[in-house]
């Protein structure tokens, strides 16, 4: 997951691009005939300074490698983000990010 | 077979990642709203994310998504407001086999201004469903696509 996140006028904004490929589960492999099984990101969530500023939920309806920008107020020069996504299959990816 | 370093440190991971899911006590957020996901109709998914399909148009709500877009894979959308004590920020597509696309919860400092890139499968209105104090205001746009995003 690749994360940016730029203080300005006290305004923290992040914008987020998760590698997945967002499988829908409705799309069907050419060669063999059968279905690719639904894998997508069902949520994502964004801390700082141990809240939470923003959740996403997905459907399988957003675009493969996820791309999301949002902001909130606060925030400070150096200090971390942490950004977190889970899918419908468990698995789980973790970032750092540190606002610039 | 000897269980690799790597998997075991994955393995590892993935055990700590699942405790700490656990451990972390049930947020203020809702889980993974599965059934509003699922539905197939708009109404049906408005009413399993909201408890109601009971939507006021409104100029407030600004959503921004391209009229024409050539490939429906990708489709760039922002919603964003002046409203104030925004809750949530949600996104229908209303001719997708799944209408609820996304759905954004906006904590008390976080700005109801958001981005992202979603998938239609053709032709379809996109809306944008705005909830603050408790009410529910929303603004729609058709987008034509002339390649589907969901394969097939």
């Amino acid at each position: 997951m690749k994360v940016k996140a730029k203080f300005k006028n006290n305004i923290t904004s992040v914008r987020v691009l998760a590698k997945h490929p967002m499988e829908t589960g409705r799309r069907v492999n050419k060669e063999t005939g059968e279905k690719i099984p639904a894998k997508y990101i069902q949520e994502l969530t964004c801390e700082y300074d141990g809240k939470v500023v923003f959740v996403a939920q997905f459907g399988t309806a957003v675009s493969q490698n996820p791309y999301l920008a949002f902001s909130f107020e606060g925030g400070k020069k150096g200090d971390k983000l942490n950004l977190r996504w889970n899918d419908n299959t468990g698995d789980v990816d973790k970032t750092e990010a540190k606002i610039k | 077979m000897a269980i690799s370093r790597r998997k075991f440190l994955n393995l590892l991971t993935i055990g700590s990642a699942a405790c700490l899911t656990l451990l972390t006590p049930i947020s203020a957020f809702a889980a993974w709203a599965s059934d509003a996901f699922n539905a197939t109709k708009p109404e049906d998914a408005y009413n399993n994310l909201f408890g109601s399909t009971d939507l006021s148009d409104s100029d407030e709500v600004k959503l921004k998504v391209p009229k024409i877009a050539e490939n429906g894979g990708a489709v760039p959308v922002s919603v964003k407001t002046n409203m104030k004590n925004v809750e949530s920020i949600s996104i229908f597509v209303k001719d997708n086999p799944q209408p609820l696309t996304a759905t954004f919860q906006i904590p008390a400092g976080t700005i109801p201004d958001i981005s992202t890139r979603i998938r239609l499968a053709q032709t379809s209105t996109v809306t944008a469903v705005i909830k603050a104090d408790g009410k529910l205001y929303s603004k729609s746009q058709e987008v034509k696509v002339t390649i589907g995003g969901c394969g097939g």
